[in-house]
């Protein structure tokens, strides 16, 4: 008897241990998670009694001392590049570290290993595409130049002091969420973040879907849809300005010789002409965008430059951004970093000022490769079998074996689809050729830009900029603004081309001296917002089909044409603008059709409003909601024909829809193919009309319940691993795509920034926090100063003894 | 008294033995004081299960208190809890639990030797 009650308390003691240390299917670990000693309840930081730290450190040349203010925001102050930049990454780490991981491991295609085989196809998917491949090449690039290898190591080696200083009970709370352990930071790492974000911002082109559309529609349409009614005027570099360059004719030979291929004859529906694969690349009908400019002194109050610069990407927890300064002798920068990778990416010094949009430019192509037979060993090049370059990716699996994915690589590029992924037909297999897959240095340009102090500075840093092409905004405390289109531009064609000839590979690119580019123009400021960057005279082709956005654009430069002696107070009222011009352009077409149509006399109330409204996307008002569902089922009925799963096209984009519907009464596009009858404009308007009412009062049970436009689009800033409880929901705000505030429900301004060199200060804040960690009270501070369109006021001191007087407290680092 | 002894013995060694060894080490510290338990079985457990639910759940409090409930909120909801005080008192009860088992354990293996 004894012995049975030992052995049952016995086995039940080691049991209930066993049970509690292992993950229970999502859940970690209970006992370990739960101990106070080791688990989460240690990422529950105390919210008070900051105190001044002081360690020892191996790796640095000199003292370093960080400065935490009240925002969390470090100011380093070191004595040289190497202890800066090993601080920025030791301290970067130590406030977001799992952020920085899983999003390389995404980029890398290493989800798997953490959350197992439900994130299989997107690994596979990032690494199809190239991403890898391309952070190969620029890492072996980057080793090359001496400088950027002694930063990026001295980056890497703080990321690695730090988590060689951790045990478990320290690991950011998402590693014992998800049960797994950080494992030392690489260069490579770091050219993949830069892979991520050329993955995010230089995919759109659209050669698949425009060859799709001309196949079934004809060049015709084509021209007219995507390009005719185009009437847009308000270009980065404005229409009218002269080129002081003459082009490069072998470039503009080169493109126009390019092959297209187009599989099937026009008007045949029966073959479709590149699958339903393409569909897997998600892109936007508009893109979400950014918005920066820089104001001349001669328009400002002060006399000297405003630049201004608000990213807009999708919002998140941890934030995409985090803000830093960074002081050493020949430096003194602060902006924002993306957490990763080394320097300021937007952001100011007491010299210059510089902001990034995104120039959207078809910067790939894809060729269309014909195999010798299915083993995919060989492919016509110019009549002669050439041998394909065959790459075994090897995924690893959380509780599985490791996955094998061979991907095969031409001279062009990667096969990203092939029977074996999303079951690509072997008769149409394409390779891709990406910008983001040639050898770069994209940070050599932030560094330099980070010390840079003039106009020439600028132009020097940026050509070392490849991929994802951005513009470049720039103002000085000497008086110049500017901006720059800078990327490489290789001679891509629109549509997909015959990789059967090697004639039709990148043969030029754009010198670099010859991108858009605009300094101290007579209106006294430069801006840009996604659109089209050049008129018809600009010497080289560019696609006009792609995500460019015309709204923001055509309000930001009305905005500054109307007023003088602008201030910082001018520029944080623009950020917050809510003005649609989409609604201008759209709201009076659609309302006049549906009044004189008599057909909706019980919504009289409703179409009333929308014509008084002030075409304001205010949190608010009630009329955006309505406009927005109804703007929204008109573009899905009238766009039908672009919306076939298996046959990949683009919808043309909102400022080309409100053209078309204001211009065009009978075109064959309001048909919609679903019906017997045949559609026109009033029919599309009034449907949509209907089906707008529809969903609204099924969602708000009646019309009279409809809530207002904050409270109807809800933001939401989604943790990385979308976990609700972590994430920031129903954020109140106005804006949306289209408009300067380009906050929808999901992106938003991720940085928002005004650079006032007159009262040498800057105005920032993003939708986030400094610690990445859900615990921390500054994990999501800032996102009702910025819901509400207020800033937080930075003042430029290279001063230790300025800075210090805000600190929270101060870490300071010796040399061991 | 005996057994405020042997609960307060239990508190500072699963304390300090948690600060170098796994989480599970407080099943180690309770096995052993209550091998050395000389009262009955089911003070032994007693003595273990009060012990570590005192220093989880007092820990815990102390930490969650620090932290104005910033963290605890949300892992309440993570796991559909009701607040941040339901997950301290699970956290006390599973330490509890298993110092508890273990101390009994302990105790019941002395009978056998």
């Amino acid at each position: 008897m004894k012995y049975v009650k030992f052995l049952v308390a016995f086995i039940s003691t080691v049991a209930l241990i066993y049970v509690l240390d292992r993950p229970l299917g999502p859940a970690p670990a209970l006992g370990r998670f739960l101990s106070p000693f080791t688990g989460f309840w240690q990422n529950a930081e105390s919210t008070s009694g900051f105190k001044d730290q002081a360690f020892n450190m191996d790796g640095l040349k000199d003292k370093v001392e960080v400065i935490y203010d009240e925002r969390l925001v470090p100011h380093i102050f070191a004595q040289n590049d190497e202890d800066l930049f090993f601080m920025q990454g030791y301290v970067t780490a130590a406030n977001r570290l799992w952020q920085m991981e899983i999003q390389t491991h995404n980029a890398a295609g290493r989800v798997s290993e953490i959350v197992g085989e439900k994130a299989l196809e997107n690994d596979r998917l990032q690494r199809r595409i190239g991403l890898g491949f391309g952070a190969e090449r620029a890492e072996e690039f980057i080793d090359n130049d001496p400088d950027s290898k002694a930063i990026l190591s001295a980056y890497c080696n703080g990321i690695n002091a730090y988590i060689k200083s951790l045990s478990p009970k320290d690991y950011p709370l998402e590693y014992k969420l998800l049960g797994y352990a950080p494992e030392p930071w690489t260069p490579i790492k770091v050219a993949l973040l830069l892979k991520n974000m050329s993955n995010m911002l230089s995919v759109f082109e659209f050669d698949v879907e425009n060859t799709n559309f001309i196949a079934i529609y004809g060049e015709e349409a084509f021209k007219y849809l995507y390009k005719d009614l185009d009437d847009f005027n308000e270009y980065i570099i404005p229409k009218g300005t002269k080129w002081d360059f003459e082009a490069d004719t072998s470039f503009v030979k080169a493109t126009a010789a390019k092959s297209i291929i187009r599989k099937m004859t026009v008007g045949s529906k029966d073959q479709a002409p590149y699958e339903s694969y393409n569909r897997v690349l998600e892109k936007p009908d508009d893109i979400t965008g950014s918005n920066n400019w820089a104001v001349s002194g001669v328009k400002t109050k002060s006399g000297l430059p405003l630049l201004c610069n608000d990213p807009h990407l999708q919002l998140n927890l941890p934030s995409i951004w985090y803000e830093m300064h960074l002081v050493a002798p020949g430096i003194n920068v602060y902006g924002a970093t993306l957490p990763g990778a080394p320097c300021v990416i937007s952001g100011f010094n007491d010299s210059i000022a510089w902001g990034v949009t995104n120039a959207g430019r078809d910067v790939r192509d894809w060729f269309k490769i014909q195999f010798r037979d299915d083993s995919f060993n060989e492919y016509l090049v110019d009549g002669k079998w050439e041998k394909a370059k065959k790459r075994v990716e090897t995924i690893g699996i959380k509780n599985n074996r490791p996955y094998l994915d061979t991907v095969i690589y031409t001279r062009y590029g990667p096969v990203v689809f092939d029977p074996t992924f999303k079951k690509a037909s072997s008769k149409s297999l394409l390779s891709l050729k990406w910008t983001a897959h040639l050898p770069s240095n994209e940070f050599k340009t932030f560094f330099m830009l980070n010390k840079g102090k003039n106009y020439d500075d600028y132009r020097t840093a940026l050509k070392n900029y490849v991929c994802p092409a951005q513009n470049f905004v720039f103002a000085s405390r000497s008086n110049d603004i500017a901006i720059v289109e800078q990327g490489t531009f290789p001679n891509v064609a629109e549509e997909v081309v015959d990789g059967a000839a090697s004639s039709n590979d990148w043969s030029a690119f754009i010198p670099a001296e010859h991108n858009p580019s605009h300094k101290n123009p007579e209106r006294g400021f430069v801006s840009s917002a996604n659109q089209f960057p050049v008129d018809e005279t600009y010497p080289y082709p560019v696609s006009k089909v792609g995500v460019y956005e015309n709204f923001r654009s055509i309000r930001i430069n009305k905005m500054l044409v109307e007023k003088d002696k602008i201030d910082a107070n001018y520029m944080k009222q623009m950020h917050s603008d809510n003005y649609n011009v989409f609604a201008e352009m759209l709201v009076p077409t659609i309302v006049r059709i549906a009044e004189s149509s008599g057909k909706f006399s019980e919504h009289t109330a409703m179409i009333n409003s929308l014509k008084n409204w002030n075409l304001r996307n205010d949190a608010a008002l009630k009329e955006p909601v309505f406009f927005e569902l109804w703007s929204t089922e008109l573009m899905d009925l009238l766009w039908d024909e672009m919306a076939d799963p298996n046959l990949p096209m683009k919808r043309p984009n909102s400022y080309l829809t409100a053209n078309f519907l204001k211009n065009d009464s009978s075109s064959i596009f309001y048909d919609n193919l679903q019906t017997g009858e045949r559609e026109d404009r009033t029919s599309i308007v009034l449907q949509s009309f209907s089906r707008a009412v529809s969903k609204l009062s099924e969602q708000y049970g009646s019309l009279d319940k409809i809530p207002d436009w904050g409270t109807h689009k809800a933001t939401f800033i989604h943790h990385l691993a979308k976990l609700d409880p972590l994430s920031k929901l129903n954020v109140y705000c106005g804006g949306n795509r289209g408009i300067i505030n380009a906050t929808s429900a999901t992106h938003g301004p991720s940085w928002k920034m005004v650079v006032d060199f007159g009262e040498s200060k800057a105005y920032c804040v993003y939708p986030g926090g400094e610690s990445g960690n859900p615990g921390s009270k500054f994990y999501d501070n800032m996102i009702d100063t910025w819901a509400k369109g207020q800033y937080y006021t930075v003042e430029l001191s290279n001063d230790i003894n300025k800075v210090s007087a805000k600190a929270l407290y101060k870490s300071t680092f010796n040399k061991k | 008294m005996k057994l405020l002894i042997n609960i307060f013995l239990n508190m500072v060694f699963a304390a300090i033995f948690q600060l170098f060894l796994p989480w599970w080490s407080i099943a180690l510290v309770a096995f052993i004081i209550g091998y050395f338990n000389t009262q009955n079985a089911f003070q032994a457990f007693v003595a273990g299960f009060v012990a570590v639910s005192i220093l989880w759940g007092g820990y815990a409090f102390f930490l969650d208190h620090a932290n104005e409930q910033i963290l605890s909120s949300k892992i309440a909801q993570l796991f559909t809890l009701s607040s941040g005080y339901t997950l301290i008192l699970i956290t006390a009860v599973v330490g509890g639990l298993v110092a508890g088992l273990a101390a009994l354990s302990g105790k019941l293996v002395k009978a056998i030797l």
